[in-house]
């Protein structure tokens, strides 16, 4: 039997780990992140998780230890945030290159400077192109159930990629949350054994990470991207298998009364249990709003975004990251991209606000929904508006 | 790097006609020594131009100071480059005590 328990939701991914039984835990301690590598640091010491615990010097290192560990054929797993996730930057593209299955948490928080440790998703956003897949959670539960399906969706031979885990820091991570956990022999049996058909071994050796010259780079660099295109079918494959093994769902875009409604929201990780308040309200009011929440950030769900607003007039995207000096918030950018030249498609407004921590209340959400109705109205000389800013 | 099924069904493919569809996963390599294979010899400028009437067959330094380790003696005892090797970084040149060896430009 599932147990229920009260539990910081930092924990619950650690113990989530201790589920899937990795092999490898190397990683470096980063707030708001800390609490699950310290807990899975004393999972290892007490002998509750036969891993190898391997307390490296920077997350420069960790993702380097990583990848050799992955290589050999090992479940590996580590843990980041912010500066230690872009400090990993150059190697996270080795990890998917080689197609290597890593599971990272990203307990996402703001960039420096100036220095701060609150959360938002431009640590996520930087790492955008590394070829990663990147799964976006609004709470504790969805943590754990993801790190769980990450591992199973990485390490499926079709697929062979890196995942990470994006969940908020502070907001989700430092938070005490009922969680259900599955039984350890539950989770034994939805996810098998790592057995990759390569790994580094004495007896057949391989070389990996090789020299690619111009004249196959071009190719190898396509079929990395087909493979991380593909790997949608396989992750909406494993999401369907623990629906139906533990009960929960989870889709790539999620809809909250969001068929048929002529306005809609859109929102990632955990503001997104915000605005499903504020969208209540809203109707509640006899507003037509609905919202839409994007999980699945790459590889990027164009199907499923367009079936999901195919019916709304206007789209209003919160970024919790800019991109400076570019077209609005990466996410509402990539939104307006997908939805270009259809034939009935919504005016979509770019919002970026929540930035390094700043609260958004139910009612800020409300405000955003009502300037965002207006801005599709009337227009905007400005790319995006910057929600909240003290003018 | 390339694939097995590539390798052995269509031997004939040459290096320019592989698609992405005949790669390993990664661009693995799962033969050993199959960097023998690679053509280092098309980043050549120049070439080295043995003289076989100065070369002493009982002198070896080129074939020793030779970075790519692409000079080899033939059955006179002669040296001599593999140019499907040979980067044309003139070492061979400069150590040759007999001047044997002359760099030409590719045309």
């Amino acid at each position: 039997m599932a147990k229920r328990v009260g539990i910081e939701v930092s924990v619950a991914v650690a113990d989530a780990v201790k589920l899937v039984n990795a092999d490898i835990v190397a990683a470096y301690p980063i707030t708001p992140q800390t609490h699950i590598v310290e807990h899975l640091a004393d999972l290892v010491a007490d002998g509750e998780l036969d891993a190898e615990f391997v307390p490296v010097e920077s997350e420069h290192s960790a993702m380097s230890v990583c990848c050799g560990s992955s290589a050999a054929g090992a479940r590996t797993y580590t843990a980041t945030a912010s500066q230690g996730l872009v400090l990993m930057h150059e190697v996270l593209f080795v990890a998917s290159s080689m197609h290597l299955p890593i599971i990272m948490t990203v307990a996402n928080r703001a960039l420096s400077a100036p220095i701060n440790i609150w959360g938002d998703h431009s640590d996520a956003m930087a790492v955008r192109d590394s070829g990663w897949i990147q799964i976006f959670v609004e709470n504790g539960q969805e943590a754990v159930d993801n790190t769980i399906c990450a591992f199973r969706m990485g390490e499926d031979n079709r697929v062979l990629l890196p995942v990470m885990v994006h969940l908020d820091g502070f907001a989700l991570t430092h938070m005490i949350e009922p969680i259900i956990f599955p039984e350890h022999s539950e989770v034994d049996k939805f996810l098998p054994p790592y057995n990759p058909p390569v790994s580094l071994n004495p007896a057949k050796p391989v070389t990996m990470g090789a020299l690619g010259p111009p004249n196959i780079y071009t190719e190898a660099k396509y079929a990395q991207d087909v493979k991380l295109r593909e790997s949608k079918k396989v992750i909406l494959e494993v999401w369907k298998d623990f629906d139906n093994t533990f009960g929960r769902s989870y889709l790539p875009v999620e809809k909250h009364h969001s068929d048929g409604a002529k306005v809609l929201l859109m929102t990632m990780g955990s503001f997104s249990e915000t605005a499903m308040v504020a969208v209540d309200n809203m109707r509640a009011d006899g507003k037509d709003v609905g919202l839409i929440k994007l999980r699945l950030w790459r590889p990027f769900p164009f199907e499923e975004l367009r079936e999901a607003v195919k019916d709304a007039d206007v789209l209003i995207v919160l970024d919790r990251a800019i991109s400076f000096g570019g077209p609005g918030g990466p996410v509402f950018s990539e939104i307006r991209a997908a939805l270009y030249g259809l034939d009935k498609a919504p005016k979509v407004v770019g919002f970026v606000g929540g930035l390094g921590g700043r609260d958004i209340s139910t009612s800020g959400f409300e405000e955003m929904v009502t300037k965002g109705i207006e801005i599709a109205h009337t227009g905007s000389v400005k790319e995006y508006e910057m929600f909240g800013v003290r003018e | 790097m390339v694939k097995k099924e590539t390798k052995t069904a269509e031997k004939a493919k040459k290096e320019e006609e592989l698609t992405w569809k005949d790669f390993e996963l990664g661009c693995l390599i799962t033969e050993p020594g199959s960097s023998a294979r690679f053509r280092t010899g098309d980043w050549r400028s120049r070439r080295p131009i043995f003289d076989k009437t100065r070369c002493n067959p009982k002198c070896s330094l080129c074939v020793t100071y030779c970075p790519e380790g692409c000079i080899v003696k033939n059955a006179e005892g002669k040296a001599e480059a593999d140019l499907y090797f040979c980067k044309g970084c003139g070492i061979c040149v400069e150590e040759c005590r007999r001047q044997a060896i002359a760099m030409e430009e590719e045309k």
